[in-house]
């Protein structure tokens, strides 16, 4: 039965609902100009949801345990509101330019957050199915935003396609787990996977799962639709479903695998680690081949995930902390790389081929800075925020005894070096050759933000201590 | 033999006869239209199994629902039988030994599990009572939260369908009804004065 603590455990989720429904039918009286109502609103309904988070009503569970609340969700969920919150405000002028300022985009994104904040928080394969989808189907028409762009339209349609697809696996991979643990209920499974007699149709259940988690993950060799999507979408988008979703897929990772399946590790640890290789060599050595910034970011953001899979497969709780924290710093710091792109564009001009950036320190010396740090920090150059979340996943890989793992990952880490760095020769050594030579120009509120936001992890990295202790602490680690 | 018995076997023939005529009737109307009766003793043999939800479910779903959609697409559509029949002996062999190999997998798989398989108990929460109303109960108790959501992923649909397709038009000749009763004399009548025609040849 439904009772008061439900609904208080249930309360960012259900005030993000009621807003977005507000928030839908205020936009439908907004004359065209008035545009800005809705984002503002949006903005401060990511804040409210935050602050909902942070207050802990409620229980543990709710809903029968459909609905689970603990540090996990909670450090994740608010991480997701922040980064979209940043997105927002960095779209803005971008969407403004193109005739893309509308209602929707934003409707869109906030669905697609609540889908996230219920994948993070889900007690059930049945709420991980349905909050998956309600991230994806928001995404796909997000994608395809810009209806007119022959390019835009391919992109989501691959994205429905493939998507569509890896739902199927993950189902049918589902159905197998319940015929063999006979319930839906996470921790109903970890207590009854262990013990089961029907092991084979177990592991069956098992590889579907993990591919249909590795197709939205976008780990190698499930990453085809991953280039053409950054790529084909409007960078507003691109910018949005680059960063947030990677926290709801570590969300979704850490759910299936270690509240569902974690008493037989042993199952997806060698999978993952598979997969964790092949996302890092693929990613990183498709990467340097890349002319288009979005592109060289989506082969990046494939060798990102090659890493996070690194402290999965270490399988105990400072694995998670460590893959929980790259999540983090990879989500803030796509989101200050590709703010960067929608900050240098304007209209008729898209600013995402990596020779865009030519000369950009004679030009914008601010600016030039700010990329490079957001470089550096995907690189992974110490003190940045990124070389620490490297180094904890590196460091996990060591504890769960794969010492060859973590030497795989410190190899394609310096590969990585050398395409993040071309991005800064080609802004500090290349003279600006054509018409693009122009200084960025932007929105005030964008210009603080990506600054502060670029800032933060220069910052973050010198002074990671805290989060990584908040991550730790989340999941139940002594400090 | 039960009545029970006596029911399952009249709809189980009409089933084969319904889908044998699926796949044999040329005319394609006709096809789909044995496809509506197959599913309809579909679902009666289900609603004799006890699982009534599982067989309105199917009759309104898929008879009321999917196979009106498929029919206008087959009306729509202009099949010409003579040439879906086209290489149909050239083809004959592969798709014998296409046929062959699946009837061989299927009977190794079920003839196999035939012998092994055992009755799945009767679940006892169904033992009174219709299963639909303990769906429904289920629905709006255990799975009140999924339920929900599932209801937010179709308002998503909505809006990401009308978000994909609505879009104004420009040149096009619609009637705005409120705008044309609002009509004034002055912007329909035109009342030019001009001066009066003097004999030909004599204006400019």
């Amino acid at each position: 039965m439904i009772s008061l603590t439900d609904i208080l455990t249930l309360l960012p989720e259900s005030f993000l609902t009621v807003a977005i429904c507000a928030l839908l039918l205020l936009d439908l009286f907004l004359k065209p100009g008035q545009r800005s109502i809705t984002h503002y609103l949006a903005i401060a309904v990511l804040g409210v949801t935050g602050w909902l988070v942070l207050q802990h009503y409620g229980a543990p569970r709710a809903f029968g345990g459909m609905f689970v609340r603990d540090g996990i969700a909670d450090v994740l969920k608010v991480f997701l509101l922040l980064t979209t919150a940043l997105v927002f405000v960095y779209a803005r002028p971008y969407l403004r330019d193109r005739g893309l300022f509308v209602g929707e985009y934003y409707i869109l994104s906030l669905f697609a957050v609540l889908g996230m904040m219920l994948l993070v928080s889900a007690g059930s394969m049945v709420m991980i199915y349905l909050g998956l989808e309600l991230l994806a189907l928001s995404s796909y028409a997000l994608v395809a935003l810009n209806r007119d762009s022959p390019l835009s339209s391919e992109a989501a349609m691959k994205y429905f396609v493939l998507g569509a697809l890896a739902s199927g696996m993950l189902l049918y991979g589902m159905s197998m787990i319940y015929g063999a643990t006979g319930t839906l209920d996470l921790d109903k499974i970890h207590a009854a996977a262990a013990a089961t007699p029907q092991r084979g149709m177990l592991l069956f259940g098992v590889v579907f799962v993990v591919v249909g988690i590795a197709f939205k993950f976008g780990a190698a060799p499930f990453h085809m639709w991953l280039p053409d999507v950054y790529q084909g979408a409007p960078t507003a988008v691109t910018a949005f479903i680059g960063s947030a979703p990677k926290l709801a897929a570590f969300g979704m990772a850490y759910r299936m695998f270690e509240s569902g399946l974690g008493s037989v590790g042993p199952y997806w640890q060698q999978m993952l680690a598979v997969l964790a290789v092949m996302s890092l060599a693929i990613g990183n050595i498709a990467a340097i081949m890349q002319s288009n910034l979005k592109r060289m970011l989506a082969y990046s953001t494939i060798s990102h995930v090659g890493f996070l899979l690194l402290g999965l497969v270490n399988g105990q709780p400072a694995g998670y902390a460590a893959a929980m924290f790259y999540a983090i710093s990879y989500a803030l710091t796509a989101a200050a790389a590709f703010g960067m792109i929608l900050l240098l564009s304007r209209a008729g001009f898209e600013s995402e081929e990596i020779d865009d950036f030519k000369g950009l320190n004679q030009r914008a010396p601010w600016y030039a800075f700010l990329m490079a740090l957001v470089m550096f920090s995907l690189a992974g150059v110490p003190p940045l925020f990124g070389f620490f979340g490297k180094l904890l996943v590196l460091k996990a890989a060591v504890d769960a005894g794969a010492l060859w793992l973590a030497i795989v990952g410190a190899v394609f880490a310096i590969i990585g070096i050398y395409y993040y760095l071309r991005v800064v020769k080609v802004m500090y050594f290349d003279g600006a050759d054509d018409a693009s030579a122009l200084p960025p120009v932007a929105d005030a509120p964008v210009r603080t933000l990506i600054s502060i936001n670029a800032l933060a992890l220069l910052v973050l990295g010198l002074t990671w201590g805290p989060l990584y202790g908040w991550c730790a602490r989340a999941l139940g680690i002594a400090q | 033999m039960t009545t029970q018995l006596v029911i399952f076997y009249f709809f189980a023939t009409v089933l084969v006869a319904s889908a044998l005529a699926v796949i044999t009737l040329k005319n394609s109307v006709h096809a789909a239209l044995s496809l509506v009766l197959t599913f309809f003793t579909a679902a009666g043999i289900w609603i004799l199994a006890e699982a009534e939800f599982l067989g309105l479910a199917l009759i309104v779903v898929y008879v009321g629902a999917v196979m009106v959609l498929f029919l206008f697409v087959v009306m729509m559509l202009d099949i010409k039988p003579e040439s879906m029949r086209e290489g149909f002996i050239r083809f004959l062999p592969v798709g014998v030994i296409v046929a062959l190999v699946m009837l061989v997998e299927m009977l190794s798989l079920i003839g196999v599990k035939a012998l092994q398989a055992q009755a799945l108990p009767p679940n006892p929460a169904l033992a009174d009572g219709s299963n639909t109303a303990w769906l429904g109960k289920a629905l709006y108790t255990q799975f009140l939260l999924p339920f929900e959501i599932a209801a937010l992923i179709l308002t998503v649909a909505l809006i990401a369908a009308v978000t994909l397709t609505l879009r104004k038009r420009s040149g096009v000749r619609t009637q705005k009804p409120s705008e044309q009763v609002q009509v004034q004399r002055n912007e329909r009548l035109r009342v030019v004065k001009m001066a009066s025609e003097g004999k030909p040849g004599e204006s400019a």
